[in-house]
């Protein structure tokens, strides 16, 4: 048996290195975001001893750029500081939405969206709304550089393509260009720090005249991974977004989930729910378009 | 266990202490530093009776490692007060009867010196959310509500 440890390395090879050792040598490394995650299960049932590699010194995952042709958000910034930069809110609000759901003000303090993508849990809520903003995962390991769509990140409850000595360097999105808006809402019993029972994000792009150019549609808690649901994207592209065209959108939404039965909700109310949440962030999601 | 060296700065003096690499801030804190007022009430994020404040933000102690603390200013229960007074903050408390058995008082007290440092005038739609990490199991947050608005008043006055 290993023995607890916990290193910061200050830039990437130095974490590629820790990494690539233990994974060599078949000793477990986990990497440490804010520890929202991470601790409590540290808490719980797995206490194995594991080398902690925190990799909030390194300044690619720190890095937040607003460039003209894209955004390039760090893995570790946490939730707090994303939501007080106006710029970013501005231009991504149902993104900043879903990571200001995150737990309270203490959890916001250090929760990142590269810890609640890499969680892997089917009701992260930041994922469903970076992939209807399109997110790409910049990840790093001993074999280079690889981008990810995020929607193609997630492989199964806690599981996600990342191998070996790879670990996440941030979050790509392409600038939204004029007349875009997302939106991304979840459904939970209480108002405050509980889990999605379902949730979904929407992006659309509008033309002058108001009709819709471009959508995507992400959701929640509906399925083992977050899913991207095309078929609800292709229901409002060419309409004005009305009434009609979000009906359609959410019931491809109900038929693009797989839900369970849980203390949550059952399968046929997540089906039902996540169809309504399509609707009315759809129908944030158009008037932020016009708007815009 | 090989044990790390951490050196922080705590209400504003430096403290230096040993802790293992899997430690929370919290157990350090109440271990190894011996400031008991930070509390455990879940250890797992959900109640905030462990709530300081790392270099200018709020988060919960038990979510945080000791390791993560090198270098960092940090704000406890015992910090708050002001010389031997006590800060407005924990006087309403004591004046609007906000505890009883006031296991969550520190991270109450904590958390809302925190929300007062950045905004000194907050409604009380923003102050049950920002204080919606801190659960008490007694008081049924009405009282911790008005002290908190009844401080905001009385610190506006003293500036
Ligand atoms: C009280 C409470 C309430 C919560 N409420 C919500 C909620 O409403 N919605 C929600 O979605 N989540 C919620 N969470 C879960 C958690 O806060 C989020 O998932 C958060 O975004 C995790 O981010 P982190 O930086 O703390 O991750 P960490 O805990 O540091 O890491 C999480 C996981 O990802 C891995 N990891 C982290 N960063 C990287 C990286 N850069 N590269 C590779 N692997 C990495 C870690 O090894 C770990 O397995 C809550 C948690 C608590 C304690
Ligand atoms: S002890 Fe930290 S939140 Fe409950
Ligand atoms: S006073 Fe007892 S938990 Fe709040």
């Amino acid at each position: 048996m290993g023995e607890f440890a916990y290193v910061a390395p200050s830039n990437v090879a130095d974490a590629v290195g820790v990494l690539h050792d233990h994974a060599n040598s078949g000793r477990r490394a986990q990497v440490l975001a804010g520890g929202t995650d991470l601790l409590v299960q540290l808490r719980g049932l797995d206490k194995a001893p594991r080398t902690i590699v925190d990799v909030k010194k390194i300044a690619e995952t720190n890095r937040l750029d607003i460039g003209s042709d894209g955004i390039y958000i760090g893995a570790a910034i946490p939730s707090a500081v994303l939501n007080e930069n106006q710029e970013l809110k501005s231009l991504l609000p149902g993104l900043i939405e879903a990571a200001d759901l995150i737990g309270s003000t203490q959890i916001q303090g250090r929760a990142s969206l590269g810890g609640n993508l890499c969680n892997s849990s089917p009701a992260a809520d930041t994922i469903p709304a970076m992939i209807a903003d399109r997110g790409v995962c910049v990840i790093v390991g001993s074999g280079g550089e690889r981008e990810v769509p995020v929607e193609a990140f997630c492989t199964g409850v806690g599981t996600n393509v990342m191998t070996g000595d790879e670990f996440l360097l941030g979050l790509k999105f392409p600038r939204p260009p004029a007349n875009t808006g997302d939106a991304y809402l979840r459904f939970i019993p209480r108002t405050e720090m509980d889990i999605a029972v379902a949730g979904a994000g929407v992006s659309v792009t509008l033309d002058g005249s108001g009709t819709c150019t471009a959508a995507r549609v992400g959701i929640g808690a509906v399925a083992p991974t977050p899913l991207l649901v095309p078929e609800a994207a292709a229901a409002l592209v060419g309409t004005a977004v009305d009434d009609e065209a979000l009906a359609a959108a959410g019931a491809a939404c109900s038929a693009a989930a797989s839900p369970i039965t849980d203390k949550r909700g059952t399968v046929e109310y997540r089906r039902k729910v996540v169809a309504v949440l399509c609707r009315r962030a759809g129908a944030i999601a158009r008037d932020r378009a016009l708007a815009a | 266990m090989s044990k790390m060296h951490i050196r922080t700065t705590i209400n504003g003096d430096q403290v230096d202490f040993l802790g293992s690499p899997q430690q929370s801030l919290l157990d350090a804190l109440r271990d190894e530093v011996g400031k008991l007022g930070t509390k455990e009430g879940c250890g797992t994020g959900d109640c905030g009776a462990c709530s300081v404040i790392v270099d200018g933000r709020l988060v919960c102690s038990c979510l945080m490692l000791a390791a993560e603390a090198e270098g960092a200013e940090i704000t406890t229960i015992e910090g708050i007060a002001e010389g031997d007074g006590l800060h407005p903050i924990q006087q309403k408390f004591l004046e609007h009867a906000a505890l009883q058995c006031g296991v969550c008082t520190p991270g109450f007290i904590v958390a809302a010196k925190a929300l007062l440092d950045r905004n000194p005038n907050p409604d009380e739609r923003t102050i049950r959310y920002w204080l919606a990490g801190n659960l008490c199991r007694c008081t049924g947050y009405d009282k911790i509500v008005r002290a908190v608005q009844d401080a905001a008043q009385e610190l506006a006055h003293e500036a």
